[in-house]
């Protein structure tokens, strides 16, 4: 009976001791084999067709891996990293292996769009991936605006971005703003309030963490280049009335050019310079701006 | 070892050998690799990298199927065939029968892979009428597999020692298939927050990584493979293995065989 408790203790402790070393291994072979070993397997055998052959039937579920592997593969990546080339080939795998994973096509190609360290910087692979998506699924209208988004955004195609929407709002179900987005993109190429709209569709549009951090820090920026741009229209009618610069902003409040001190998208006040420049705080927090500004 | 723990693991070997449904996995393994060559005149230039990738595989699933199929019915069958209290009224203590199950089902296994990877390398030299440094190179890859098997082989004793045969070759079954996917539940946990992450991160530490011993693509492609990543390997088999085994023992102990 004593031996038997005796080899009891010794499994109980044998159990607990081998198991927490085997994670400290697990961790050094991880360590030692690099953090995207598994992910550069994908290189080996890059045909997502023969992928899906190889599936046995089950090749949803890998593409839901594979997508899963290629939106780890950017959040590692983002803001840190101007090398994305494993990207292109993950989404590639996962819409051959799932042809109608509208998300992939969708967030995927804002992924391989946007310029470094924010994204692949590879806007044609971008656009091929959302030709390939409404190719697979000519119904689903908000890939069209998205493939005008890519043209208008990172790739400055104003035409290819008004066939695109247009092309999208022929699409049975699709909003009628599609319609508006395409008249804009022929009548006035960039605009900050396109700019604007285009981004809140993207945000609206996905549901991934990045990107909607992403684009919110787009239209914060776009935002603030439309409050400074008002704000230096201010100031010169302020200087046409009275001669002078304003020292602060309480002389713009006081002449009756401004309800209050402006403030940025974050709440901080802006900063009027002694030349009579308006700018913000903290550059930091406003990654894309300047993009609108007036000269 | 000890006498009795050295007799258990012999008797367990000399029983899986003469088991039929070894020797039919061993044809089909040998089968497979001698057709490989075939395989690769359909591929043109990719001769070399189908017969390593299909000859390593194929040891390594091969294996682990076999270590599932036989490691199913080491305790079930003893009790069945009630010799288990033949054994246990004998001078032998329960954790010397699981342990010595253990080992001999290991050293099957172990020779198993030896003849599969005799026969891998007989096809390799009669595609490649020569065998040269980075056809050394793969032994890394078999030698990952027989970890792999230390770690199939203890997580089928473990659900042997409380369960069925069927069940145990279910859950030892879904436990590879989840484990070949465990670095992409790592990074799922490292992705994830609160409570989801405790969660996560405890299941892929719990669960068999064989996505880390799995270097077959780097091998079939030359790539080099550090010292540190041979160790560290080695350490998480056996410790996660051993860890395994003490849980199977532990079982057994307190099980009722009355």
């Amino acid at each position: 009976m004593r031996s038997k408790k005796t080899v009891l203790i010794v499994a109980a402790g044998a159990l607990a001791v081998c198991f927490a070393g085997s994670i400290f291994a697990l961790d050094g072979a991880t360590a030692a084999r690099g953090g995207e070993s598994t992910l550069e397997e994908v290189l080996y055998l890059p045909s997502g067709k023969a992928l899906q052959r190889l599936s046995l039937g089950y090749s949803s579920l890998l593409a839901d891996i594979y997508w899963t592997r290629a939106v780890q593969y950017f959040g590692s990546r983002v803001q840190r990293s101007t090398r994305y080339e494993l990207l292109d080939p993950l989404l590639e795998i996962t819409t051959d292996l799932d042809p109608h994973l509208i998300v992939a096509y969708q967030d995927g190609s804002i992924f391989l769009s946007q310029q470094p360290t924010w994204g692949a910087g590879e806007p044609d692979k971008a656009v091929a991936l959302l030709e390939k998506g409404i190719r697979n699924n000519p119904e689903y209208w908000r890939l069209y605006f998205t493939l005008g988004f890519v043209h208008y955004v990172d790739r400055h195609d104003y035409k290819a971005a008004e066939q695109a929407f247009r092309k999208g709002s022929e699409v049975p179900g699709a909003l009628p703003w599609m319609r508006v987005m395409a008249a804009r993109m022929a009548e006035k190429g960039a605009d900050l309030g396109t700019a604007v709209a285009l981004w809140q569709g993207v945000y609206n549009n996905t549901n991934d963490k990045e990107l909607k951090q992403t684009a919110t820090m787009h239209l914060d920026s776009l935002r603030a280049d439309a409050d400074m741009n008002e704000l230096d229209r201010r100031i010169q009618l302020y200087r046409q009335k009275t001669g002078a610069l304003p020292a602060r902003w309480s002389d713009l409040i006081r002449a009756g050019l401004l309800p209050g001190i402006p403030l940025d998208p974050t709440g901080v006040p802006y900063k009027l310079e002694a030349n009579g420049q308006v700018n913000i705080q903290d550059p930091s927090k406003f990654k894309f701006l300047g993009e609108f500004r007036n000269k | 070892m000890n006498s009795r723990l050295s007799a258990i693991t012999l008797n367990t070997f000399r029983e899986a050998v003469r088991d039929r449904v070894l020797y039919n996995l061993i044809i089909f393994v040998l089968l497979l690799v001698a057709s490989a060559p075939l395989f690769g005149q359909i591929s043109i230039g990719l001769e070399r990298l189908i017969l390593v990738n299909v000859g390593l595989s194929s040891i390594s699933v091969f294996g682990i199927l076999i270590g599932i199929f036989i490691g199913i019915g080491l305790v079930s069958k003893e009790i069945e065939k009630k010799t288990l209290y033949t054994i246990l009224s004998r001078p032998v203590r329960r954790w010397e029968f699981i342990v010595g199950k253990y080992f001999g089902l290991v050293l099957t296994l172990v020779v198993n892979a030896i003849l599969m990877s005799v026969g891998f390398y007989v096809a390799l030299l009669i595609s490649e009428h020569k065998l040269t440094g980075a056809d050394g190179h793969l032994l890394i890859a078999i030698y990952f597999a027989v970890l792999e098997f230390l770690m199939i082989t203890a997580v089928t004793l473990l659900f042997s020692s409380f369960s069925t045969p069927i069940f145990s070759a279910i859950f030892a079954f879904a436990l590879f298939v989840i484990g070949t996917f465990a670095t992409d539940l790592r990074n799922f946990a490292a992705a994830a927050h609160g409570m989801t992450k405790w969660f996560a991160t405890a299941a892929a530490y719990a669960v068999p990584n064989f996505a880390s011993l799995n270097v077959i693509g780097q091998v079939a492609h030359d790539q080099p493979l550090g010292g540190s990543l041979i160790v560290m390997n080695t350490l998480y088999a056996l410790l996660y293995s051993a860890a395994v085994t003490a849980g199977a023992v532990l079982i057994f102990e307190r099980r009722n065989l009355k």
